[in-house]
């Protein structure tokens, strides 16, 4: 579980930040983009606690 | 916007200087300023810069100016007070000024954070309102009552929700805090990114700036006060001390940097951007504005309303939590439950009023200028006393319960700030520099002349230090 959120979860966050850019410079729509940001928001509360310092605590 | 620490509970040495053992890296602390300070009040201080007119320079450098002030107040005295002496604020203040004194300040504490916490209740009400679609009238900027039953219901539940998750204990929701953070950054610079990309321009100066002859009600100095004193009561009052007695070193002060440059520099402008985008796009007379819930919804959908929820949802659960502490300080006999639910109630109808959201660069004016001057005695109590013949830890030293001096100092500072405030109608985040100052001088002025009156000089008092 820990190597799979170590992969996850810093994922996740690239998912939250690299949409909006993609549809900065028009290589993604803005129905895929957020539907992006909310997977990524749901990968990254399952996976950040098994993966930041004191998230399991 | 960031939290306090109460030192009230928990046996974290509350009533004695931390430990070597129980002292922490500097990590942590990085950590915290960047979590603490990505609130889900900033989705309302960005837009309200630009509904007082904010220009693009003022609000860049400005904001820029402000934070780094910031940085330095709690590096160069926070952090130094905080770890030569590693106690709480409250023991610090007791010592000092003498306990009643400190249940007063608990007081004015309790009832300011119920009125933080109330405006992140209204904040979160703008987010869950947003599914239920025109049933809600979400709030303009300026108003200040109810905007109508269901808005009453919505608040009153989140209120509620948030009461009861505070009453069990907040450990659940400061967990969720912690790992939401970093996630919450990005959805704030999403935010900022996709309002650029709407916008059809990348030119930060060109978009911010109001249009010619719009009404500005915030320069550059407004801007720079606003961001270096909306956490007086933090950095100058002294709060931190609770925090940052458990730092190594007084140079993880520094680690402030981290909720400065990100939560209040990248978070606001990327904010800021959202209504620029409803002005331009929508018409939205940037006076009345647009509440966070719909903009971000529009902005990056059904994860921007989940940022705004869980950031005024995880801000406002300690800050119930610990109004309530404050409440319970004042009267021990009652049990952290009844004092808990006392302040989620007073927070919930202060929710209820979108009274202190809309007026939030005021209201932490106000807050910083009624409890910062306090940190004004600690500081002349750990810099200077010694230098001027008085002597530190002046209430333990004495066995008062009641500092008179320190009351004055406090007071009268703060007495005059307000009433400036209310008749010449100066910006009230002007006023804690200035209260502050004022405050330590009259310390030195009425310590020096109780101890004439008393014949407590230094020369009679050779225990002082």
């Amino acid at each position: 579980m820990k190597t799979l959120a170590k992969i996850l979860a810093p994922l996740a966050l690239a998912a939250t930040v690299v949409p909006p850019l993609l549809f900065l410079f028009k290589a993604m729509g803005e129905g895929p983009m957020k539907a992006t940001m909310l997977g990524a928001a749901v990968v990254w509360f399952a996976f950040s606690p098994h993966w930041m310092k004191g998230g399991s605590q | 916007m960031s939290e306090e620490t109460s030192g009230g509970t928990g046996g974290e040495f509350e009533r004695e200087p931390v430990p070597e053992k129980a002292r922490k890296g500097s990590s942590a602390f990085w950590g915290m300023y960047a979590s603490e300070h990505t609130a889900g009040t900033e989705f309302m201080i960005g837009p309200l810069f630009v509904a007082w007119g904010a220009s693009a320079f003022d609000m860049v450098f400005g904001l820029l100016l402000g934070n780094l002030l910031a940085v330095l107040t709690w590096r160069f005295l926070t952090a130094e007070i905080a770890t030569a002496r590693r106690l709480t604020l409250y023991y610090q203040l007791e010592r000092i000024c003498g306990r009643n004194l400190v249940v007063l300040y608990n007081l004015f504490n309790g009832i300011l954070f119920c009125f933080l916490a109330g405006a992140m209740v209204t904040v979160s009400a703008t987010a869950v309102g947003v599914p239920l679609g025109e049933s809600v009238r979400m709030p303009t900027f300026e108003q200040t009552w109810p905007t109508g039953v269901v808005w009453c219901l919505l608040c009153m539940a989140i209120g509620t929700a948030m009461t009861f998750v505070a009453v069990r204990g907040y450990g659940f929701v400061a967990r969720v805090g912690h790992l939401a953070a970093p996630w919450m950054l990005l959805v704030f610079v999403a935010c900022g990114v996709v309002m650029l990309a709407k916008l059809g321009s990348t030119n930060l100066f060109e978009l911010i700036d109001p249009p010619e002859g719009a009404p500005r009600r915030i320069g550059f100095w407004g801007i720079v006060f606003f961001a270096w004193f909306c956490n007086a009561a933090v950095h100058l009052g002294m709060s931190d001390l609770s925090i940052l007695r458990f730092a190594r070193k007084p140079s993880y002060g520094w680690a402030s940097a981290a909720g400065m440059f990100l939560g209040h520099y990248v978070a606001w402008i990327c904010a800021a951007l959202l209504l620029v985008y409803w002005v331009r796009q929508f018409g939205v007379d940037p006076q009345k504005g647009a509440m966070p819930g719909p903009m971000v919804f529009d902005a990056v959908g059904v994860a921007g309303l989940l940022c705004v929820a869980v950031a005024g949802w995880t801000t406002a659960n300690p800050t119930i939590y610990r109004a309530g502490l404050a409440f319970q300080g004042m009267f021990p006999r009652m049990t952290r439950t009844t004092a808990t639910i006392i302040a989620g109630a007073f927070c919930t109808v202060a929710g209820v009023f979108p009274a202190v959201a809309m007026k939030l660069l005021d209201f932490v004016g106000l807050y910083g200028t009624i409890l910062a001057p306090v940190g004004a005695v600690i500081v002349v109590d750990h810099f200077l006393a010694r230098r001027l013949g008085l002597a530190t830890n002046y209430a333990e030293r004495h066995g008062i319960r009641f500092n008179v001096a320190v009351l004055l100092a406090w007071a009268i500072p703060v007495a005059i700030g307000l009433a400036i405030y209310r008749t010449q109608h100066i910006n009230s985040f002007m006023l804690p520099l200035p209260c502050w100052v004022a405050c330590g001088a009259l310390y030195i002025l009425f310590t020096k002349l109780m101890n004439r009156r008393a014949g407590l000089g230094l020369s009679s008092s050779p225990s002082c230090r």
